[in-house]
């Protein structure tokens, strides 16, 4: 499939398949890429890939995070909260991606990653689904079937189940409350807010009767809870064989206070404990932006703040080995093109998703920009989408994880196949 | 299960279907709610009457219904009793399932759907000392005063710690303290109180009309949100509860409607002077995605913009003082609308919303919708449709009774069926509440909020979900890893007492049997805190438990059991699959 590449003058797209020698040569480049580069073509033996996805719920703006400064009407359907055009070397201005693009400046933590071409954007991406409903659209976009609400399990335990090998019982973890749509299903995913949740503490009595719930729970015929049960305390005993709770944040990387950053640090222990991590998850709210959303400073750039450092922070903190790691960014439509009156956007559709790690092809902006202008517009509204998430997810599952291409890992979509050409 | 009480909720389908016509309905509606009405009082009149605490008697002022005779009542069987006492409370107490077997369960059922007309007690009297409680917006704005938009900003860009606000500003004086009274309140009133589903509709309620506390300045609203919106019409007629919503600042800020102009508006004084204002889409939507119609209730995107025009002008005055509803004709879109392919005729004005929300709230898919999720919360994660479409009727013939949908529900024989016995999995505050009660066990402020702390590292954060979808209503939404080794962990810090604030006594549910026996112990735990309900194969475990030196102390001969640690095997029964199940 042709897409006419986004604009991107310098030219840099085969960089990092064809020229590894050239990356040791930059003194900005992470180790990691370097390794990626040299692997590139065969796998990183006895050290498994890993997916991370992080969904920002609540529908981000794609406009502001990635703002599209070139296109002659992203700044008059935006009077009060348009990002201004990009000012080289100030910091306090969107940085300029490639002329036409530009990463808010409060994500100014991944630019480096840019720079070292680890880190992609794919904008105008979505859900052919044009629902504006917040539950709705999360649901699809985790079901990965657009439209259709009785898919029973998610698309990343189906892409779980389509991985080789022995699997470990933190296997798929996600770091939030409760298990994400994403991973319902037969993955065996283990869902807790935090490692230190998962642990039966309190007082010397706890140990002893750990085994009395390991057998009410190996023997409970309510499935749901049984499942989760022996999910649990498999996870339990191979943390604690690991210790990896203990283990320190490496690298000097210093994640954002809260529970995003909280998140992304415990991920990235997981995966230096290698206790057979594959796909992680996390995610964080905020993004609903109805009112007083700013501009390059504001709500909306105090939200990206912590995002960007905490995605920075997993980059610095899991250094080499994050040649094995691609994080993986969504959330389930964008924002309206025009402000509303409140100085905020409402409900929209397409929207930036970004993609960063070992083996990505970055430093670009992928997917066909369908323009602002009026009759260019989604509904007369919206950011149209010209990329289905499911080209984005599909890619990211079979090339970066491995999963095989003929596994149905979006039921009744007949867009497998098609490719952004994000990794080399 | 009684004949009468079925026919009392199957009285209800038949008859909407003969009434094809909106003109002809008027007219049945109260009819049939008072034969709905009369049949489950009269059911609940014939049982005998009240002992103990759990069927208070009417107060003198409330007339009694004239007992209706009826040979056809067999007694509940006190499996249907702990059933009902888990589905329409927070599970039984000690003694409970006696005393609802002495009063009849369906006067129990009929007495917690109308408590104020039979003066059951709330739990009020337990929170006597939290002021927050009872205050004004405008007293709790004096009194949790917000911080100064400077030191705020100092302290979010770190250049005050954590350490000096303290010293600032003392802990009964911090905006904090407002939420965390709340949550300690929901807590202690669902342990405590008799209105036991009085507390489950609110609960229900809070999260169907979602706020979210941290939200701006809805901490200071949803104290009052709870107590003079929610907490008044939990029973009531939906619509009345879906337009005093409408109209709350905590509403109208969380779903930021208090800002939505007609779209020409340019702002005439303060900070934002000359700034254009214009519409905003947010509470319009969720008004009928998630309080009336439903996602697929049938509504546009061309609807959510007029609603969205219909109710601008809906605003709050002084948000940070009173924070009283105003209507601003200035700021409202005077120009015609058309909702649901019906034009808003003949209004114009404050009217406008209020014909929208009468539309909506009399919509089909508001009946269905709302049918489903209440079946959803009372029968089964996945409801059966028959029940739904049976509450929806109801809905429709009573114009949105929430009383007589829940009395349909609980007569429904899918209400009562084997299937539905332990089929809904207890959202994180249902078991934490539930655990105390079945230890007998009091709460005073410091446990409730202890309670809210548990209930918050199981997922369930009260007051403190930001979608507007609220908690979810579904066991797979609660059932991870780290939710149940938290339940498992309440388990054991209750049972052997180390939780602050609550009042347990494991021992004295086996005061009267022989410790050294431990099945025996056993059997009265069980028979306590899992009242009909634990499976052979939990039983079988928990007796193979029973030979770990863990659970059974030795005496120094090591020949005889001496001694059985009650407390860690409350802990396993309380943290047991069964008990996570309602």
């Amino acid at each position: 499939m042709r897409r006419r590449a986004i604009p991107d003058p310098a030219g840099r797209r085969a960089f990092v398949k064809g020229c590894a020698c050239a990356l040791v040569g930059l003194a900005s480049v992470p180790r990691f890429l370097v390794r990626a580069a040299a692997a590139t073509g065969t796998t990183a033996r006895g050290r498994a890939k890993v997916l991370v996805a992080v969904f920002q719920r609540g529908a981000v703006d794609g406009l502001s995070m990635v703002a599209p400064h070139g296109d002659p009407a992203y700044a008059v359907a935006r009077p009060g909260i348009a990002l201004g055009p990009p000012r080289r070397g100030d910091s306090e201005t969107a940085r300029d991606l490639n002329g036409f693009f530009a990463l808010h400046p409060a994500l100014a933590p991944l630019g480096p990653l840019w720079e070292s071409r680890a880190l992609a954007v794919v904008h105008a991406c979505g859900s052919p689904n044009t629902t504006r409903s917040h539950f709705d659209a999360q649901d699809y976009m985790e079901s990965g079937t657009p439209g259709v609400k009785s898919t029973p399990d998610g698309w990343l335990a189906r892409a779980v189940q389509g991985l080789p090998g022995e699997p470990s019982p933190l296997r798929a973890v996600a770091l939030t409350p409760s298990l994400p749509r994403s991973l319902a299903g037969h993955a065996g995913a283990i869902a807790t807010p935090s490692l230190a949740e998962l642990d039966l503490g309190g007082g010397p009595s706890a140990a002893e009767v750990r085994q009395g719930f390991e057998a009410l729970y190996a023997q409970s015929v309510q499935s749901l809870l049984q499942g989760s049960g022996r999910d649990t305390f498999e996870a339990v005993h191979l943390l604690e064989r690991a210790q990896a709770v203990r283990a320190p944040v490496a690298n000097g990387a210093e994640y954002p206070r809260g529970r995003f950053g909280e998140s992304l640090r415990q991920i990235a222990q997981l995966i230096r404990a290698e206790i057979g991590l594959e796909v992680a998850f996390t995610d964080g709210g905020g993004w609903d932006t109805h009112v007083a959303q700013g501009n390059e400073r504001g709500q909306l750039a105090n939200r990206l703040r912590e995002f960007g450092q905490g995605l920075a922070a997993f980059a610095q903190d899991l250094g080499d080995r994050m040649a094995d790691v691609v994080i993986l960014t969504m959330s389930e439509f964008g924002r309206t093109v025009a402000e509303n009156g409140n100085g905020g956007t409402d409900h929209g559709h397409g929207t930036a998703m970004l993609v960063l790690g070992g083996g990505v092809r970055g430093g670009r902006v992928y997917g066909r920009w369908p323009g602002l202008g009026a009759g260019q517009l989604h509904e007369g509204r919206d950011l149209a989408v010209t990329t289905d998430f499911r080209t984005l997810f599909a890619e990211v599952a079979q090339r970066h994880l491995g999963v095989e291409e003929g596994l149905p890992l979006f039921p009744g979509w007949s867009g497998a196949g098609r490719s952004l050409g994000l990794f080399a | 299960m009684t004949g009468l009480a079925v026919e009392a909720g199957m009285t209800v389908p038949g008859r909407p279907r003969r009434r094809s016509g909106p003109e002809e309905r008027k007219p049945g509606r109260h009819l049939i709610g008072l034969v709905v009405g009369l049949g489950m009082l009269g059911a609940a009149a014939s049982c005998s009457m009240p002992a103990g605490t759990v069927g208070e008697s009417p107060r003198a002022d409330a007339a009694a219904p004239a007992p209706a005779p009826s040979g056809a009542l067999s007694p509940a069987d006190d499996a249907s009793i702990v059933h009902v006492l888990n589905r329409i409370g927070y599970g039984p107490r000690p003694g409970d399932v006696a005393r609802v077997r002495a009063t009849g369960l369906e006067t129990y059922i009929e007495r917690q759907l109308d408590p104020e007309r039979y003066g059951l007690p709330g739990a009020d009297g337990q929170l006597s000392t939290l002021r927050s409680l009872r205050a004004s917006i405008a007293e709790l704005h004096r009194e949790y005063p917000q911080l100064d938009a400077a030191t705020r900003a100092r302290l979010e860009a770190g250049q005050m710690t954590p350490e000096a606000y303290r010293q600032l500003v003392p802990a009964e004086r911090r905006p904090a303290r407002i939420l965390v009274e709340l949550q300690a309140a929901h807590m202690v009133r669902a342990v405590g109180s008799e209105r036991q589903l009085e507390e489950i509709m609110v609960d229900f309620w809070l999260n169907h009309f979602n706020v979210y506390a941290q939200k701006g300045q809805v901490r200071w609203y949803v104290t009052a949100f709870e107590r003079d919106v929610l907490r008044p019409h939990a029973l009531g007629k939906f619509r009345d509860l879906v337009l005093a919503t409408a109209r709350h600042p905590a509403m109208l800020f969380y779903l930021d409607n208090w800002l939505s102009t007609r779209s020409d508006f340019v702002i005439r004084a303060g900070p934002q002077k000359g700034r254009k204002a214009g519409l905003n889409e947010n509470y319009a939507r969720e008004l009928m995605e998630l309080h009336t119609l439903g996602v697929d209730g049938g509504y546009t995107q061309e609807d959510v913009r007029e609603v969205a025009r219909a109710f601008t002008g809906w605003t709050i005055e002084r948000p940070q003082q009173e924070a009283r509803f105003v209507f601003r004709s200035v700021t409202h879109d005077p120009g015609n609308k058309v909702v649901l392919g019906q034009p808003l005729v003949g209004w114009g004005g404050e009217a406008e919303g209020v014909q929208v929300i009468d539309r909506l709230t009399r919509h089909p898919s508001t009946a269905r919708f709302l049918a489903t999720k209440l079946v959803r919360r009372f029968v089964a994660d996945d409801p059966p449709a028959g029940l739904v479409a049976r509450v929806a009727d109801v809905y429709r013939v009573t114009d949105g009774d929430v009383r007589a949908m829940l009395r349909t529900i609980f007569a429904a024989p899918e209400f009562l069926a084997p299937e539905t016995r332990q089929a809904k999995t207890k959202k994180p505050s249902e078991f934490v509440a539930s655990a105390v009660r079945a230890l007998g066990g009091t709460v005073d402020i410091r446990g409730g909020s202890e309670l809210a702390g548990a209930s918050a590292r199981m997922g369930e954060a009260l007051y403190e979900a930001q979608p507007p979808t609220g908690y979810p209503d579904r066991s797979d939404a609660w059932v991870s890893a780290g939710a149940l080794l938290a339940r498992m962990n309440f388990a054991l810090g209750l049972a052997s007492r180390r939780i602050p604030g609550i009042t347990v006594d494991p021992d004295a549910l086996v005061t009267d049997v022989d410790r050294r026996v431990p099945s025996a112990v056993l059997d009265r735990l069980v028979a306590a805190i899992l009242p009909q309900q634990v499976s052979p194969e939990t039983r079988a475990v928990l007796e193979a438990q029973l030979g770990t030196p863990e659970i059974t102390r030795l005496t120094s001969d090591d020949r005889t059991p001496a001694d059985t640690d009650v407390a860690k095997l409350v802990a396993l029964v309380v943290g047991s699959p069964e008990f996570q199940r309602r």
